[in-house]
């Protein structure tokens, strides 16, 4: 080791050893403060009360199935219909303008509205329209909700991507004496699709936040069966405890799109 | 001469009577010489009239100011405030004295949050729509598809005494729970016996109330009760309040004026 290196090093360890100190006091001072305040008790009780977190906890992990599955069978829609949308906004023929407007308008619309209320209005709206069972199922219409609103999202994702290629690969194809089609196909797609990935990873993130939203159309989920535990406990720990289970499957996912994120920029530079 | 006589004995008597209340729940109230009562956003009837509670119409509002009364505080010292579910039972200080909502009194609640003497003992009933096939028979109402409010006592009689085929669907409020029946996403829900005797005559097209179960059916039956934060110094006061409108039949007549109709309903057996 050279002298420099071993500079660098004890840099290193400096560096280390401050952020450690600063970590600790800042976990210091909430566990020691925290409590000081006169409310606490009555905090703890109805937000920490670990009885209530074993009794409700393998329950809530059972309702928890139910937003996988709801999740699981929007993910392909949603980046089929977000695609298609993203390809209609970006037709550049005149005769195909009305599939434009369209792609403008719809996403304009379902990224103006909010989740919510798109779920209300297609859950309860569309079954009301006198349709026989099963298909008037909330889990249907609730799926179709959320599938229009995070299409539009993705589409918008999909569209920054198809442009971020530059414009030489498409000039090239067509030298090379491909169609317009088959240019959209084996050359610009791929690499938009490639750039894109950390960003929708994003967005199925969200997706997997907000299917919890389809329990205001009645699906018993994680977050209703949380709300329903509160609501016979008066204790506010299930909403703590279905926290946790979220955060268990939602920050390995962010942890990867950022991952993915670092690894295409250092690709890059 | 006579009547004058009556009328200032009367007087005497109620002044009096309010003067010694008022002492009981001197410096107990949030604001001095004020009552806040908080009722839900949206209030329904037959509970408050019109969404309207300083009306004094609708059986909670009423009993609310004879409550007020009761307790030495003219009819505008009563503050009206809203609360949901959640505010009621969180933790910390609340910004009402007490607070009326058709609240079930449990014994997992009275450990958070003081209660009333209950002002009303609902018995659960069944709303269906178009339910002329069906009869007031337990085992019919298995085969049932079943929507319940969350935040009600009405959802473990239905998995407990009911017990379903197929699981309930969960709704926010009676307006959801009404709009996934227009759009025959369930066949059935259990409310207490007056809403659901407003929503069959009102609300619901073609709704009925298919029957009633016997306050004994279900484990404990359903007791309306006001409800002020753990450790209030008002209990003692309100709880003498109803106790006199108890004896006195002011709280009979309350109910007979505002849920006379919930007579008539046929028993579950």
């Amino acid at each position: 080791m050279n002298r420099r290196q071993a500079y660098e090093a004890a840099e290193r360890r400096r560096a280390l050893s401050i952020a450690a100190v600063s970590t600790l006091a800042v976990l210091a001072a909430i566990v020691l403060l925290v409590p000081l305040a006169p409310g606490w008790p009555a905090v703890r009780a109805s937000f920490f009360d670990p009885a209530v977190f074993a009794q409700t906890f393998p329950t809530l992990l059972q309702a928890f199935l139910i937003d996988v599955m709801i999740f699981a069978w929007s993910v392909p829609l949603i980046l089929v219909l977000g695609l298609a949308i993203a390809l209609a906004r970006g037709a550049r023929r005149p005769a195909f303008f009305p599939l434009r407007i369209f792609g403008a308008v719809y996403v304009d619309v379902f990224r103006g509205v909010p989740v919510v209320l798109t779920i209300y209005l297609i859950g309860f709206g569309v079954p009301g329209l006198g349709l026989p069972r099963p298909w008037n199922s909330p889990y249907i219409w609730g799926t179709v909700a959320l599938v229009l609103t995070y299409s539009a999202y993705v589409a918008e994702v999909l569209r920054s991507g198809i442009e971020s290629v530059h414009a030489s690969q498409r000039n090239a194809a067509i030298c090379l004496g491909l169609s317009e089609r088959d240019t959209m196909r084996y050359v610009i797609l791929p690499q938009a699709i490639r750039r894109v990935v950390p960003a929708n990873m994003n967005m199925l993130v969200a997706l997997q936040k907000d299917v919890a939203l389809l329990s205001f159309i009645g699906p018993v989920e994680i977050l209703r069966q949380a709300g329903i535990y509160k609501s016979l406990l008066a204790n506010f720990t299930p909403y703590v405890a279905a926290a946790v289970i979220f955060l268990i499957v939602t920050v390995p996912a962010t942890r990867y799109a950022d991952y993915l994120l670092n690894r295409d920029r250092d690709a890059r530079s | 001469m006579w009547k004058l006589m009556c009328t200032a004995g009367v007087m005497t008597a109620l002044l009096t009577g309010g003067a010694l209340a008022q002492s009981c729940s001197d410096g107990k109230t949030i604001t001095d010489g004020k009552l806040t009562i908080a009722t839900g956003n949206p209030a329904y009837y037959p509970w408050v009239m019109d969404d309207a509670p300083e009306s004094g119409k609708g059986f909670e509002a009423a009993v609310a100011y004879a409550l007020a009364g009761g307790m030495g505080f003219a009819a505008e010292d009563v503050v009206w405030t809203r609360t949901s579910f959640d505010q009621a039972i969180q933790p910390g200080d609340k910004d009402f004295d007490i607070n009326m909502q058709q609240f079930s009194i449990t014994e997992a609640r009275d450990r958070v949050v003081d209660f009333s003497e209950p002002y009303y003992t609902a018995p659960m009933a069944v709303l269906v729509r178009g339910g002329d096939d069906l009869s007031p028979a337990l085992d019919q109402l298995k085969a049932l598809k079943w929507g319940v409010v969350a935040s009600t006592t009405a959802l473990p009689v239905v998995t407990e005494t009911i017990a379903p085929d197929s699981s309930p669907l969960i709704y926010d409020d009676n307006a959801n729970v009404v709009e996934a029946m227009k759009a025959n996403q369930i066949d059935a829900a259990l409310f207490d016996l007056p809403t659901a005797l407003y929503l069959s005559a009102v609300v619901l097209d073609g709704g009925q109330v298919l029957g009633q179960f016997a306050p004994d059916a279900t484990s404990d039956p359903d007791h309306f009760g006001a409800l002020m934060v753990e450790g209030s110094a008002l209990k003692e006061c309100v709880d003498a309040a109803l106790g006199a409108l108890k004896s006195s039949g002011a709280l009979a007549q309350i109910e007979a004026e505002w849920l006379q109709e919930a007579t008539g309903v046929p028993l579950i057996r």
